[in-house]
């Protein structure tokens, strides 16, 4: 059984305890354990269930790897599925639950499939499941979805907060073991700015638990020197808990920090992520053990060797009484000393390896253990924690020649660089037939904004897996780094290391050599997602031969630890089942984050209320306080119209337009787009812009413009204003302000950079308060002893005024058909100025209204809207606004365009006025129908409604739309069916409704 | 060609699976095909599939640079709707939809088509116009979409969040009949059935330059050597330019990476796929429990098949303001795959200006849903020289100014 | 993750305060153009892979437009320049040709 032991844990704190519960059973642990290891120390081999056959599952690794042993942790607002127990820390209180099991972890309805295991193959559900077919939908599809997915999905808003950090530095180094700080020291000593992460609560990485001296002290003491030294340097950022989660383009780094994951209640950030340019990238990310593919591999308590080191050494914990060690390498070895130093027993050390071990295995036989060389595990005994294994001869197929009982196995397949954050920005790999694994080909590193290499690799993430060949590695990446980044580099000497006399490692990846299927089929690759031997090889066999085929197929590697565990080893059989080299079948793709990062962390801050900025027009606090119902227009808010008690929106929306028709309104227009086009071309510049002639408007005066993109399509349109010879001032929609203010700056620089114009965006520097209605003169007389009579102020033209004492300027246009001023003032007298406009109005009863107002009165009187009559796919002629396309230009954006055969079909659809037979308001967006069905059989349309409202002002719905041969059709009744089929009956009419000659806004 | 059913599962389990058949064949090409495709991705093998079942062609070869389905067929977030609001869209996605209803039996393959519906949310009352208009439009063209209220969406997605203080949620546009499927499962079972048919499949075969003569396409060169045929196909998304190229023609296209990523694996919580504009985010829940997002392109032309992480970001905060239990969730993986956006966003399905020579592309990020419209009416282009379902996609439409526009939302609201 | 630099204000950023363009030197056609000539202004990309010619604007900066010269596979900037130049600055052209010898794009070379 596991247990904690009394006299190791270099990281425990064993004088503060910490309680938490385990699927509701309560057990303690110590402050500096991880979950992984408390649970051990509790006797809890038993840790969760694969994803397809609920297999037993047990903590198999001791890091980053992990495949198993993930949680649904804490509760509520703090809820989260697939925690990793291995990399995360023990607090007090924290609450743990295992996943993937109905109705208990120990009692598991689902591990049926582990019996259909033979029927439940790789790429079983792709050949079956298809008859009769809608039982994939409503049975199969149901039955499967629910068998998978891992954790149980949260439900309550995260209550946690997370923030994102920018970092500039020179040199980032990822991985905080000897050689990335060996890397940080010497790339910090040549005064280059130097930011060192490591993803786990402490400095040092697995070199302490290995063993060794460094300058003839031990590991640790090295390692408090270097970080100590490293702390003082006012050039050096160090972090711990802070994974280097992805390497992306032109050297920017992702850097994942879990602030205060170990420390729930504390206050802060649960996460940060940080956005880091560095100039050099030092991956100092270390290794990871394969596992080796025999029988039964996957059994609560197999374990990799180099984790049941970790737990003894760093957790005082022992996985088992009797550890069973089984290696194709030295390194394996020092797990069993360890264990033997520490009292336990190691009933033998299994080296594949015909030649055995070098120095450390006459260390191992010294202490009395037994070592058999040239030998493989047959098969694991036990179903929920190990028993006993049955010994082979490597070489054969299996035969059993002992068992031996144990309660653990170590394994230990060689090692595998972590060349991950190496490979995500392009950066290759070779394959090193001697170790067995692919490391970074240091001549092809990625490459950055200026074609060079901006991520070094150092130490066992490079392949030098040796403590004394680790340090001279990653002294020589630091260097690297510094000089890259422009620093000059003094000599130095490389800490002193003792190498080991270490035998050969060995690829060994089928335990036994000649595995029958029935063992194949129990050798397990990946322990997550139940990929086997015998799946690669079915893949293999069935064609899919390509690396990204087979994983695909499989689902080797695709699961929560994306293969780190797995890859290699499924690569190695799948070539071994081509009959061809490694390198030739090639990785996949190595992808970011290293591990999985918190969504929370990726989102940052902007969450709720500041998810994006919103726009407030300096009338926004009084909408606000008087019932405004704001819709989203851009970044903007808008009132949609204001309602007053008991009012619902149509009845409030009537009762502004009422009131604005028969006596005054007030329009917050502050969003409009104002830009300012000023220079001694402006007037030829404005001309290229709109279609109409802008050129030859007089100062003083306005006109209506519209304005096309050169694909011919209508875009925007607007009033301009005339402000003096050099100057004018155009308005765009509300969305359209900064497009339109983008779309001149682009012709103005990259076209016609000869034309003396500037544009200014000014919408945010004023606020525009549109006085509508025939009162509306009246009210602004009150507060003005300018004139701004009909003959003062006429229609179409502007004026600077005083109004209330404030400077303003009146521009005389209408957008409702109504007797109308639409007065700019700065932006900060914005509220001044309506303030005095609603007193001023009071004995007119004078109201706001809001954007459906607006929509309504312009529509009665027939002009158009951008977004309702357009969509991108209309142009000026549609609209029969010939009018407003000036016959003399030459040239006007959109003119070429306007010309190409489809735009000047006669067929195209027109606009027209539409009115309900019946007085019904026809519905959004519907189409006009026509005979028969087209090539594809869908139904002909004839024409689609582009507004429709019910109007006030006539007491009945009315609508715009575009219609084949429209403007000839006047009086004609057409069907536009509702989506039920159900016909609706409109009269085709002029789409002015309202005041045909004008009367009204030109008085 | 071994028929695939549970009875043979249990068959091949007695014999431990040693007795499986590839399920394509890994052939040396040919001297000359009556027709080659050039790219066995999903529309490629579609394209070649339909030419051998609806118009007897089958004398075909399919040609692979790399392995087939390894380009945006196995990136992609796997959605399959039809609720496009122009005629010619809807035709050609619709088609395929109610072929991916049907497409496990046809092809004797689970490709596992999940018609667990599509909620488009409506986040301004300009998009409430524009799903509505969409309705509409569809209803007239034989697809059933339906604009539903704030309170069915949440009915349909229990886990979303209406009242975000930014967008809340103002409807929907529902069809129900949309879904996902499998998509490496798509490829490979187009690939079987075109083996199966007698059709060449050839994975590592790079075509290096397009051969001529009089005017008229005569075959390509290729690293494995020249190989003749009478009419070539051109379906390389991501690359199309580049071989258009070959052909000597200039396309409407830039390649864009375009980015999606995953979550770590859940239970079941969410039955449909939702797309929201807005807010610039899509989710949907794999049958694996992952959650599916999709995410940004990139505004630069960029062939790397990775993407800038701001779009990952913007993306992801989206989805952590519609879906709230999004925030403790982890992000499992994300990439990226090169799309061609064409000059109307929609796709290309045309003759090229070289006889003999067919060019499908452009599908910028939408091409998987596509993919068995996509073959059925490129097939019938490649065959009969005309397809109702491709007559508006041709490359000719640029010239006229007869674009096919699907973004309703790209004017501005007052 | 871009990093360019503005040839205006000389300000090397992050690729989000920048906006892309699409490609760069285009001769625009007007009233009068052929439908081909119309044609191809607007829509036949070069698109290709490798070095590319194309246009940014330094959108949350200066707001200036310029001209990138980037290679679309390997994303390296071989240079910046401003946008008001009708033919690609020689000492652009010397630092595309150090690093990609015998470079052609477009009528460029």
């Amino acid at each position: 059984m596991s247990t904690r032991l009394s006299n190791s844990g270099r990281l425990l704190n064993k004088g503060r305890a910490m309680n938490f519960t385990f699927n509701g059973k309560r057990m303690s642990g110590f402050e500096g354990d991880t979950l992984a290891s408390a649970l051990l120390a509790n006797d809890q081999m038993l840790v969760g269930r694969s994803f397809k056959y609920h297999r037993p599952r047990g903590i198999v690794a001791s890091g980053a790897e992990e495949p198993n042993a993930l949680f649904n942790m804490g509760e509520g607002s703090k809820f989260e599925p697939n925690q990793r127990a291995t990399t995360t820390e023990l607090f007090d209180g924290c609450k743990l639950g295992s996943q993937n099991h109905w109705p208990s972890l120990e009692f598991d309805v689902g591990a049926v499939n582990n019996k259909l295991g033979r029927f439940l193959t790789a790429g079983f559900y792709y050949k079956m499941f298809m008859h009769p077919r809608p039982l994939w939908k409503h049975v199969y599809e149901p039955i499967i979805r629910q068998s998978a997915g891992l954790g149980k999905a949260p439900k309550d808003r995260d209550a946690d907060k997370y923030e994102h950090f920018y970092a500039y530095t020179d040199v980032a180094v990822v991985g905080g073991g000897v050689a990335g700080l060996q890397a940080a020291l010497v790339a910090a000593k040549t005064g280059a700015r130097v930011l060192v992460m490591e993803q786990t609560a402490h400095w040092g990485g697995r070199a302490p638990v290995d063993g060794g001296t460094v300058n003839g002290e031990p590991v640790d003491k090295f390692v408090d020197q270097i970080v100590s030294e490293l702390e003082t340097m006012s050039n050096v950022t160090i972090r711990t808990r802070m994974m280097g989660s992805g390497v992306y383009d032109h050297g920017y780094l992702l850097g994942y920090e879990r602030v205060n994951d170990h420390q729930p209640e504390a206050k802060g950030p649960r996460h940060r992520l940080w956005r880091i340019r560095a100039g050099q990238i030092i991956t100092a990310t270390g290794a990871i053990e394969r596992p080796i593919s025999f029988a039964g591999n996957d059994i609560p308590g197999v374990m990799l060797a180099s984790a049941v080191r970790d737990y003894a050494v760093n957790y005082g914990v022992s996985v088992g009484d009797r550890t069973v060690v089984v290696t194709n390498n030295d390194d394996a070895y020092r797990t069993a000393i360890a264990l033997k130093n520490l009292g336990l027993d190691v009933p033998a050390i299994i080296d594949a390896r015909s030649g055995g071990a070098g120095a450390l295995g006459d260390e191992a036989r010294a202490l009395g253990i037994r070592v058999e060389n040239g030998k493989g595990i047959a098969k694991v005994k036990g179903y929920k924690r190990v028993e006993g294994v049955a010994i082979c001869s490597q070489a054969g197929e299996g035969a059993v020649l002992e068992e031996i009982a144990c309660d653990a196995v170590a394994m230990s397949g060689g090692w595998s660089p972590v060349v991950h954050l190496w490979s995500h920005c392009g950066g290759k790999l070779y394959w090193d037939e001697a170790q067995a694994h692919f490391r970074p080909d240091v001549d092809k590193a990625p490459t950055g904004a200026a074609g060079e290499a901006f991520v070094i690799v150092a130490g066992s993430a490079n392949g030098y897996l040796d403590l004394a060949a680790g340090l001279a590695d990653a002294d020589a990446a630091g260097k690297a780094a510094a000089k890259a980044v422009g620093k000059k580099v003094a000599k130095s000497d490389v800490p002193a290391a003792e190498a080991t006399d270490e035998a050969a490692s060995e690829a060994i990846w089928l335990m036994p050599q000649g595995a029958n299927i029935k063992l194949r089929m129990k050798s397990w690759l990946d322990y997550q997602n139940d990929v086997k031997v015998s799946d690669i090889q079915l893949a293999a066999r069935e064609g899919f031969e390509s690396v990204e085929h087979a994983k695909r197929y499989t689902t080797l590697g695709m699961a929560t630890d994306q293969g780190k565990l797995s890859n290699i080893n499924g690569l190695a059989i799948l070539s071994d089942a081509l009959n061809q080299p490694i390198p030739q079948t090639g990785t996949t793709t190595f992808r970011p984050p290293y591990t999985p990062i918190s969504m929370g962390a990726i989102a940052g801050e902007a969450r709720g209320e500041i998810f994006q900025p919103i726009r407030k027009t300096p009338i926004h606090s009084w909408n606000e306080e008087n019932g405004a119902d704001f819709e989203p227009v851009g970044a903007w808010r808008r009132p949609y119209t204001y309602l007053r008690d008991g009012e619902d929106r149509h009845s409030a929306v009537i009762r502004e337009i009422d009131q604005t028709r028969s006596s005054m309104g007030l329009l917050d227009a502050s969003t409009l787009g104002k830009l300012i086009v000023k220079g001694p071309d402006a007037g030829k510049f404005l001309d290229m812009m709109y279609t109409n002639m802008m050129s030859t408007l007089k100062p003083g005066r306005c006109r209506y413009g519209l304005m096309c993109n050169e694909n011919g399509f209508l875009m925007d349109d607007g009033v301009v204003a005339r402000i003096d010879d050099d100057t004018f001032l155009c308005h765009t929609t509300t969305g359209g302000a900064e497009n339109i203010h983008g779309h001149m700056e682009e012709w103005l620089q990259t076209e016609w950079w000869d034309l003396k114009v500037y544009v200014a965006n000014v919408t945010e520097q004023f606020a525009q308060i549109a006085v509508v209605g025939p009162n509306g003169r009246k009210a602004m007389e009150k507060l003005t002893e300018d004139d701004i009579s009909a003959e003062g102020l006429p229609f179409m033209a502007f004026k600077d005024i005083t109004l209330a004492g404030i400077s303003a300027r009146a521009y005389r246009i209408s957008f409702s058909g109504e007797l109308s001023y639409e007065i700019a003032v700065p932006a900060s007298q914005g509220r001044a100025l309506w303030d005095a406009l609603l007193e001023a109005g009071a004995e007119f009863n004078v109201m706001p209204y809001g954007t459906e107002g607006l929509h309504v009165m312009r529509a009665e009187k027939g002009f158009i809207m951008i977004g309702d009559e357009t969509d991108g796919t209309v142009i000026p002629q549609d609209l029969n606004m010939q009018w407003a396309i000036s016959k003399k230009k030459e040239d006007y954006l959109g003119k070429r365009a306007q010309e190409r055969s489809y735009m000047t079909d006669p067929t195209r659809w027109k606009l027209v006025g539409l009115e309900t037979t019946d007085g019904s308001v026809l519905s959004e967006g519907a189409y006009a129908v026509a005979p028969g069905e087209n090539a594809n059989g869908q139904r002909n349309v004839q024409g689609r409604v582009t507004s429709t409202y019910y109007s006030p002002t006539l007491k009945r719905g009315i609508a715009m739309g575009l219609l084949l041969n429209g403007p000839d059709r006047m009086g004609e009744v057409v069907d536009f069916p509702r989506v039920d089929g159900t016909s609706v009956l409109a009269k085709v009419v002029d789409p002015i409704f309202y005041d045909k000659d004008g009367e009204k806004q030109n008085v | 060609m071994k028929r695939y059913s549970a009875f043979a599962v249990v068959r091949e389990a007695l014999s431990y699976h040693m007795g499986w058949e590839r399920a394509w064949a890994s052939p040396e090409p040919k001297k000359k095909y009556d027709a080659i495709i050039i790219g066995a991705g999903g529309h490629g093998l579609a394209t070649a599939y339909y030419l051998g079942k609806n118009h007897g062609i089958k004398n075909v070869a399919v040609l692979e640079k790399g392995w087939l389905g390894g380009g945006n067929t196995g990136r992609n977030t796997t959605i399959i709707r039809s609720n496009y609001l122009q005629d010619a869209s809807a035709a050609l996605y619709e088609k395929a939809r109610s072929l991916y209803e049907t497409m496990s039996q046809d092809l004797n393959y689970n490709v596992m088509f999940s018609p667990r519906g599509v909620i488009m949310l409506a986040q301004t009352e300009h998009e409430v116009r524009g799903y509505k208009r969409t309705a509409q439009a569809n209803a007239l063209q034989g697809v059933t979409t339906e604009f539903i209220s704030p309170q069915r969406v949440k009915e349909i997605v229990p886990i979303i969040n209406l009242d975000g203080p930014r967008y809340p949620v103002l409807g929907g546009l529902w069809q129900a009949r949309g879904g996902t499927a499998r998509h490496d499962a798509v490829a490979w079972g187009y690939a079987r059935a075109c083996s199966a048919m007698g059709m060449d499949v050839i994975q590592k075969c790079e075509v290096t330059s397009i051969r001529q003569e009089g005017g008229k396409v005569v075959g390509v060169s290729t690293n494995r050597g020249d190989i003749a045929c009478d009419k070539l196909g051109i379906v390389v998304a991501g690359h199309s330019g580049h071989v258009a190229d070959m052909a000597g023609f200039r396309l409407p296209i830039e390649s864009v990476s375009l980015q999606a990523l995953v979550s770590e694996p859940i239970k079941p919580c969410m039955d449909c796929v939702v797309m929201a504009n807005t807010v610039h985010g899509y989710m949907s829940q794999s049958d694996k429990g992952e959650m599916v997002i999709g995410g940004g392109a990139d505004g630069y032309n960029n062939y790397t098949q990775r993407g800038s992480f701001h779009h990952a970001e913007e993306t992801v905060r989206a989805l952590c303001e519609t879906f709230p239990m999004v925030s403790r969730l982890k992000m499992l993986r994300q990439w990226g795959g090169i799309v061609d956006m064409t000059g109307d966003r929609s796709p290309i399905l045309s003759k090229a200006p070289l006889d003999g020579v067919f060019i499908n592309c452009g599908w910028g990020t939408g091409g998987f849903k596509a993919i068995p419209g996509s073959g059925w009416g490129f097939a019938e282009l490649m065959a009969r020289g005309y397809s109702p379902l491709t007559e508006q996609f041709g490359l000719d439409r640029f010239k006229e100014g007869r674009f096919i526009d699907e973004s309703v939302a790209a004017g501005v609201a007052h | 993750m871009l990093i360019l630099e503005c040839p205006y204000c000389g300000v090397t950023a992050e690729e989000t305060e920048f906006h892309g363009g699409g490609e760069a030197h285009i001769k625009r056609y007007g009233p009068g153009s052929t439908e081909e000539e119309f044609n191809n202004y607007l829509f036949a990309k070069v698109n290709p892979k490798g070095v590319h010619f194309e246009r940014w604007r330094h959108a949350n900066g200066c707001g200036k437009w310029f001209h990138a010269a980037r290679n679309t596979v390997t994303l390296e900037v071989y240079g910046t320049y401003t946008a008001q130049t009708s033919d690609i600055p020689q000492d652009i052209k010397d630092k595309v040709s150090a690093k990609v010898p015998g470079w052609s794009w477009r009528e460029f070379e």
